[in-house]
Formats: structure tokens, C-alpha cells, sequence
């Protein structure tokens, strides 16, 4: 007896792989943990309340009201970055749809030819000359892409990401493309409130304490200490970490290459991307044109679900593009080693319904579990080393 | 001719999906977005060579438009960084425009170019920026009962 399907219409990112979280109905996009960007927002409301609230009274009537407000913009502007940061998409590159993928299986089998048995094939490497310099292009096998350049898949969302920076847990989000400006405001714009409030926090308890004395201005103003502590700590950390990427502008570098080493020098290999000046470099990294997502969060497609509740998990298929009703997109077909463990019994489920031509063998494992916080661009580059 | 096809609807309701081929990106001049423009062979006996490069080349020359780094776009960064950005909600980006109009010119192609042919070309947007993917469709009648029309190379039937 065939099961009654019932067909629903869903937004497109209640169906995306990859372990983002979603929120307002796909408007907002975070990754999982989330508990170190509260800390973040708890920090920086918490220490401009307190400022707002012991300092700015007494500081407005005896400098003037103009340093409250200018506070004020300041602390509007870091939140409205530190936002805007954490809730966009950082530029994740969507997964290949089951025919792009066997395409591209194709395409590498014919360049690798007969491999002996028992001999392991090599590794999937596309070679790509960038003004006048050789760059590797990786193939990922958790989204069945080769990566263009400068992407880099982030294991802890489990996505590709176009120009990967890091991923930062203060935002609670990658930093890449689309969002990387963002960020640079935010650690600057967090740097210079920082200063702001520290400056006039000694500036506050000099005066008071010119006619109280020191002991009783701590004694009316509580906060004070609170504030200056957590001022000292952030203006290392946070002054550091923009100074560290205003320089990584001016080369028009991201921090996953710095790390890695890409354009160190060795063997004469140079940033391709760079325009040999700074100013152009800082104009393309933060005037640049603003890229728009191409994750149709909030698109709407079709899903069918059989009525009875036994079915492992359902299967759909997009209606977005009217002539692509053969295609269903499912969980990857190929399980291996990086595939989220939500989505096995998924791919057991699909791999029994579709009608998929051949089924390949999983690639040997040799990298580390996803649970290791490394990308998969390090896991890629220690078995490339180890083969 | 078996695969002459005169509108699109038509091509959906009376053909069934062949193959699809997949036009790669080409990074010879960076990350900005181009598509290779060379000739796919299983499209040789469907289309003529010229016209696939001069769509892809419009592509092309549309994308460098939206990606192009000069006064407009140094405005539209500075004015949005003073308003924190906010002027992104009630505004379109530059980008926003110029792919508005990439989806109506691929709209026009398969409209007057493609689908007579029995090709359809997906936007490259839903495919993430990463391919051109043009499907190909083979007429579900005409199997078998073709009267000299040539043959279709990679048709076969999945």
C-alpha cells in the first residue's frame, strides 16, 4: 500500500545542509554555539550602561552634554556592526546538486585516467593560473565542489565559504565575503569605544576625586571599576586584533592565508590578489561592491512528505525552476567521513529511493574527525603532505 | 524537425530531460566572476558556436559590470558605512541591479536563442555563481520516429 504524500511548501533553508542556525524565518543565519556571542553583547551593553549611568551624568555637567551623545552614536554603531556581522550569510558557497556533482566526477575521472588497482588515486587538485601565478584549487568532498579560490570550508558550520577568513565565536558566525567589512568595523568601531569610555572613565575619577577624594568617588561611582577592568582587557585583545587586520587589508590577505603561510614568500610565490598598493587594496577590501547572497534563504519550494510518520526523512524536491522537476535534492549519496551525522540515516533512506546510475566507493579516510576545530583545508593539506 | 520547439512551455511539457553540461567558472583573472567561454562538445550539433560565446561573453561583461571597483561603488560603500548600513534595508545594491538584469536577458536567450533549440539556461545565481548549467532536452515523441533529422550527440536518456 502506497502512503498518501502530502505536498507542503517550505522556505529553502528549513532544507539547507550544514549546521547554521536560523532564525525570524531565514532572515538571521548564526552558527550553532551561540553562548560566546551573548557574552559579547552582554559586555558591551552591560559596560555602556554602566557608563551611561554613573559617568555621563556627572561628565555631561561638568565637560559637556556632547560626550553622552557622541557615546551614544558610537555604542548604536558598534551593535548595529556587531549585528550585522553575526546575523548575514559570510558568503557560503551552496552545495553541487546531485548532477553537478557526477559531472565533476566525470570530468576528474577522465583527467586521472586508469588508476592501477590497490594504487590510491590522486588527490582532486585543479590548477588555475592567477596573474601569473599557479593556484591550487581544492576539491571539497563534503560539497562536491572544487573550491574556488580563497574559499575555504569551515568545519564548525560545515559550509564553504567564498574568501574565508576565520571563524570568529564573538559574532557567533564565519567571516568571508559578504561579511568581512562588517567585522572590520565592528573591532574598530569597538576599539575606538573602548578608548572612549576608558579616557573619560580616568577623566571622571581625576575630577571627582580632585574634590571628594579618591576613596569617595570609588564609593559614589561603583561602576567605575567595573568598567575601567573590563576596558583594560578589551583594549589589548580588541586593539590588536584591528591593528592585525588593518594589516591584512593593506595586502589584501585574508587570516586563514596568513596562517597557512599561502603567500609567505617561500619559493617565490606571491598574493596573487593583491594590487600592490595599499590604498587600492583597502578601497577593494571595504568599498568594494556589496555582494549578495546566493543562499535563497527565504525562497519557497515543495517538499513531499508521506502521511504516515514511519518514513526516516522525507524527501524533496525544488519547484523553483520549473524545468528541474527530475531533480531531488537529497543528502549527499557519497557518505564519508565529514558528512553531519544528522543527515546518515537520510542518506540510507535516499540512497534505497533514487535511482542514482552508480554508487562510488567512499575516499580512504585519512583526515581527522569533524570534531577537530581545524578546517577542512588544513585536514586536506596534512594528507596531501601525507601521500 | 523533431527538436524545433517554439516556446518554453512547450519544452516543458512535451520533452524530457537528455543531459546537462556545465559551464565552469574561469579564475584566470581572479576571484571576479567569468565563465569560460569555450565550447562545450556535447552542445556542438545543437547550437551554433557563436552564439553560446556571445551569451556567455554577455554574461560576462554583465558580472564585470556589477564587480567593477570605481566611483560609483566606492560612494555606495562610504555613504552605507555612515549610515551603518542601515540604507541597505530600503535600498537596492548596485549588484541587486545589475542581477536583475542578468535574469532577464537569460530569460530573453532561452525565450528567443535556447529553448527552439531544445537548451535551457539556468541562471547562474541558483547554482551559486559557480556553473552555467544548460540543460538539454530531447523531444518525447519524436523517439524513433525521426525522419532524417540529426542525431543528438550524449542523449541518453537517465
Amino acid at each position: 500500500m502506497s502512503a498518501v504524500m502530502i505536498t507542503r511548501k517550505v522556505r529553502k533553508w528549513e532544507k539547507l545542509p550544514g549546521k547554521n542556525t536560523f532564525c525570524c524565518d531565514g532572515r538571521v543565519m548564526m552558527a550553532r554555539q551561540k553562548g560566546v556571542f551573548y557574552l559579547t553583547l552582554f559586555l558591551i551593553v552591560g559596560t555602556c550602561s554602566l557608563f551611561f549611568a554613573f559617568e555621563c551624568p556627572y561628565l555631561a555637567v561638568h565637560l559637556s552634554p556632547a560626550i553622552p551623545v557622541f557615546a551614544a552614536l558610537l555604542f548604536l554603531f558598534v551593535i548595529a556592526m556587531l549585528l550585522r556581522t553575526s546575523f548575514s550569510d559570510p558568503g557560503v558557497l551552496p552545495r553541487a546538486l546531485p548532477e553537478e556533482a557526477t559531472f565533476i566526477e566525470m570530468e576528474i575521472e577522465a583527467a586521472n585516467g586508469n588508476v592501477p588497482a590497490g594504487q590510491r588515486p590522486p588527490p582532486r587538485i585543479r590548477n588555475v593560473q592567477i596573474n601569473n601565478q599557479i593556484v591550487k584549487l581544492k576539491y571539497c568532498y563534503t560539497c562536491k565542489i572544487f573550491r574556488p579560490p580563497r574559499a575555504s570550508h569551515c568545519s564548525i558550520c560545515d559550509n564553504c565559504v567564498d574568501r574565508f577568513d576565520h571563524h570568529c565565536p564573538w559574532v557567533g558566525n564565519c567571516v568571508g565575503k559578504r561579511n568581512y567589512r562588517y567585522f572590520y568595523m565592528f573591532t574598530l568601531s569597538l576599539s575606538l569605544l573602548t578608548i572612549y569610555i576608558f579616557t573619560f572613565d580616568i577623566v571622571h575619577v581625576v575630577m571627582r576625586s580632585v574634590d571628594n577624594g579618591f576613596l569617595n568617588t570609588l564609593k559614589e561611582t561603583p561602576g567605575t571599576v567595573l568598567e575601567v577592568l573590563v576596558c583594560f582587557f578589551t583594549l589589548w585583545s580588541v586593539v590588536g586584533l584591528t591593528g592585525f587586520h588593518t594589516y591584512l587589508i593593506s595586502l589584501n590577505q585574508t587570516t586563514n592565508e596568513d596562517i597557512k603561510g599561502s603567500w609567505s614568500g617561500k619559493n617565490r610565490v606571491q598574493n596573487p590578489y593583491s594590487h600592490k598598493n595599499i590604498f587600492k587594496n583597502c578601497c577593494e577590501v571595504l568599498c568594494g561592491p556589496a555582494f549578495p547572497s546566493v543562499l535563497d534563504r527565504r525562497g519557497l519550494m515543495q517538499e513531499d512528505s508521506p502521511a504516515s510518520s514511519t518514513s526516516a526523512a522525507p524527501s524533496s524536491s525544488s519547484s523553483s525552476n520549473p524545468m528541474s522537476q527530475t531533480m531531488k535534492t537529497t543528502a549527499p549519496l557519497i557518505p564519508n567521513e565529514h558528512t553531519p551525522d544528522d543527515a546518515k540515516p537520510s542518506i540510507a533512506a535516499s540512497a534505497e529511493k533514487s535511482d542514482s546510475p552508480k554508487e562510488e566507493d567512499p575516499p580512504t579516510p585519512q583526515v581527522p574527525p569533524l570534531a577537530s576545530p581545524e578546517t577542512e583545508a588544513d585536514a586536506s593539506l596534512a594528507k596531501d603532505k601525507a601521500q | 524537425m523533431a527538436t524545433e520547439f517554439h516556446n518554453l512551455q512547450e519544452l516543458r511539457h512535451s520533452a524530457s530531460l537528455a543531459n546537462k553540461v556545465f559551464i565552469q567558472r574561469d579564475y584566470s583573472e581572479g576571484t571576479t566572476c567569468r565563465f569560460q567561454t569555450k565550447f562545450p562538445s556535447e552542445l556542438e550539433s545543437r547550437i551554433e558556436r557563436t552564439l553560446f560565446e556571445d551569451t556567455v561573453k554577455t554574461l560576462n561583461n554583465y558580472y564585470a559590470e556589477a564587480e567593477k571597483i570605481g566611483g560609483q561603488s566606492y560612494l555606495e560603500g562610504c555613504l552605507a558605512c555612515t549610515t551603518a548600513y542601515l540604507i541597505f534595508l530600503c535600498m537596492e545594491t548596485r549588484y541587486e541591479k545589475v542581477l536583475k538584469k542578468i535574469a532577464k536577458y537569460i530569460q530573453e536567450q532561452n525565450e528567443k536563442i535556447f529553448a527552439p533549440r531544445g537548451l535551457l539556461v539556468t541562471d547562474p545565481i541558483e547554482r551559486g555563481m559557480r556553473v552555467i548549467e544548460i540543460s538539454i532536452y530531447e523531444d518525447r515523441g519524436s523517439s524513433g520516429s525521426s525522419s532524417g533529422s540529426s542525431s543528438v550527440s550524449g542523449s541518453t536518456a537517465r
